[in-house]
């Protein structure tokens, strides 16, 4: 019961707090790569992989008062904050999960910008293909975000070094 | 002429009870709908256990494919004189439209779960592998099949094209929303989409709404609301889900423990042991699963031939409103009764959430997430929906969660055990029967 509400808790227990929904989103995606077993289903979106499932898990989680939701207003956008509650935290000690340790991959995926995981992410939705397609996809379908070809490679050694 | 250009002798119309006439000109269409691979789509229900609901709700989502189709041919008919529209892209567009939902399985929402399958990519594979509707598309052109599972899985470089199909006001939304009431019988899906069309202009990479437009689309913002809520989330089609999961869950179980049946589960055998084939997928529809539940009324495993029997026979769950907050202790209490009176919790009390089911709401543009309804003011300003329009902010700020506890309560009241019974029911049901939805 509520086994995939209980893994993301366990994930704002490790992570402490996420900072930006788009974030947020990226993380999980990258962590499920790396065969941590979050069963959020993600669909490609303009901006990259992209899970409803999510978006609307994570907020059953602040009704329930498990996660803490801070909405700052950013000018043109909202940004949101997430830190896991004491009741989140009582929830979590309640079950019997079967997760494996992701505490260094969470830390390392955490301290990145929303930018540049959201192009590990893209980079990763399109694994199946060969680098130089996947180069040229992520150019193809974010014109806007002009990643440098410094980013690409840093985002190749960054997918080598987490999965 | 090229095969993409070919048209019929003459026009040929579907009758459709949501658009009155669906329209085909194009060869390739005309070929694709014939394709055993969309045929199969008639043996598909596009609501899968809501019909027990709502008893209309039959239509299959070979219905639903013919009525996005429509709608996006009768998008481009208006986009015709924008800059922004290639007119190159009519084809693809139509295509994509057709074939969205192509690989989509019987009840696919539970299958999915249980399986951990994911229909798109089974709508790629039918693109793109050996299949009739790859030999038809690929008569266009050799990268066209691509093309096409390209604009479906959004991530074909042309947006606006995606948008048709694949955005907060596409087709597949406006089909379905018109069709869904239709056919359950509910009064609010219905929102002027003639109207939408009229005012819906392609820029750059999305579709925008003219501002004088945005009523329009308030309504049809409220009609997928009220939908949500009244048909989609319905707590009696969560019922019929749950169980239909548990009779998927079981059976696999049965199966990787080496219970023998009675009828060997070929059709299933495969997803079971996670090696399906494109030819396994296609050969499962609905009436195929039917005959697995008939058989397996036969079973003598009680909990299988149980939950098979309340499928058929429409015997759901009966459920109550549950906070895992409050009501974590009293949940893993009932956990521990229900295996004292020798009912399988894990078969037979089950947590619902808004989570589990594959439907959204409007949600106004979030970092950039996902695109949101733009309307475009009379200076060509664009502004996001919910921040001009009172009644989209309205609801777009509301709670939309929630989480119900289901259990068989005839197998509850025949429990013998007198001070057990008692105790599971003092925890339901708290001081009486009040909260008990039957």
């Amino acid at each position: 019961m509520l086994t995939n509400h209980a893994k993301l808790i366990k994930f704002f227990h490790v992570a402490t707090k996420v900072t930006g929904r788009k974030k947020l989103q990226k993380i999980i995606y990258i962590l499920q790569q790396c065969n941590i077993p979050f069963e959020e289903k993600y669909r490609f979106h303009i901006y990259g992989p992209y899970s409803e499932e999510l978006t609307l898990r994570v907020e059953e989680l602040c009704n329930l008062h498990f996660l803490d939701e801070i909405k700052e207003d950013k000018g043109h956008y909202y940004q949101y904050h997430y830190q896991i509650t004491s009741a989140g935290n009582d929830f979590l000690n309640q079950f019997s999960l079967d997760m494996p340790d992701m505490e260094e991959k969470v830390s390392l995926l955490n301290g990145q910008s929303s930018r540049f995981l959201e192009l590990v992410a893209t980079m990763l939705y399109f694994a199946d293909l060969e680098k130089s397609d996947v180069e040229a996809k992520v150019h193809e379908l974010k014109p806007k975000q002009k990643y440098s070809a410094e980013e690409i490679a840093r985002a190749w050694g960054f997918i080598d070094e987490v999965i | 002429m090229a095969y993409k250009d070919e048209q019929l002798n003459e026009e040929k119309v579907f009758k459709d009870p949501v658009h009155r006439y669906v329209h085909v000109k194009d060869r390739i269409v005309w070929d694709l709908i014939a394709a055993p691979e969309f045929q199969r789509l008639r043996r598909i229900k596009q609501l899968g256990t809501t019909y027990l609901t709502f008893h209309g709700a039959e239509h299959s989502r070979f219905n639903h494919s013919l009525g996005v189709y429509e709608i996006v041919r009768r998008m481009i008919g208006k986009f015709t004189n924008y800059p922004h529209w290639n007119r190159e892209e009519r084809i693809l567009s139509l295509c994509a439209a057709l074939l969205h939902d192509l690989g989509h399985g019987p009840f696919s929402h539970s299958f999915e779960k249980v399986f951990k399958l994911d229909h798109e990519q089974f709508t790629r594979k039918i693109i793109l592998e050996d299949t009739n509707i790859h030999r038809i598309l690929k008569r266009v052109s050799p990268e066209f099949p691509k093309q096409v599972a390209d604009v479906i899985a959004k991530t074909y470089a042309d947006k606006l094209v995606v948008s048709l199909i694949s955005s907060q006001i596409d087709a597949d939304r406006m089909d379905y929303l018109q069709r869904d009431a239709y056919y359950t019988g509910v009064s609010y899906g219905h929102f002027d989409m003639e109207r939408i069309l009229r005012v819906m202009r392609p820029i750059e990479d999305q579709v925008v709404i003219k501002s004088t437009g945005m009523h329009a689309v308030e309504d049809y913002i409220m009609s997928r609301y009220q939908m949500y809520w009244q048909v989609y989330f319905h707590p009696v089609t969560r019922s019929a889900e749950v169980i239909l999961s548990k009779i998927l869950h079981r059976v696999k179980f049965l199966y990787e423990t080496g219970y023998t049946f009675k009828l060997k589960p070929t059709h299933f055998q495969s997803f079971f042991n996670q090696e399906i084939t494109l030819r396994d997928y296609l050969r499962l529809d609905e009436a195929v699963v039917y005959y697995y539940f008939q058989s397996w009324l036969e079973e003598d495993d009680f909990i299988l031939y149980d939950l098979c029997e309340r499928f058929i026979n429409r015997r759901l769950f009966k459920y109550i409103e549950f906070n895992p907050n409050t009501q974590m202790k009293e949940w893993m209490e009932l956990y521990r009764l229900f295996q004292d009176a020798g009912i399988h919790p894990d078969y037979y009390l089950v947590v619902d959430s808004s989570s589990d089911l594959p439907y959204d709401f409007y949600r106004p543009g979030e970092e950039e997430e996902r695109l949101p309804i733009h309307l475009q003011m009379p200076n060509h300003e664009l502004k996001e929906l919910s921040r001009h329009s009172d009644i989209v902010e309205s609801i777009s700020g509301k709670k939309r969660t929630d989480h119900k506890l289901y259990f068989p309560k005839d197998l509850l009241e025949a429990v013998k055990d007198h001070k057990l019974k008692k105790q599971i029911k003092e925890i339901l049901y708290g001081q009486g029967e009040g909260q008990l939805v039957d």
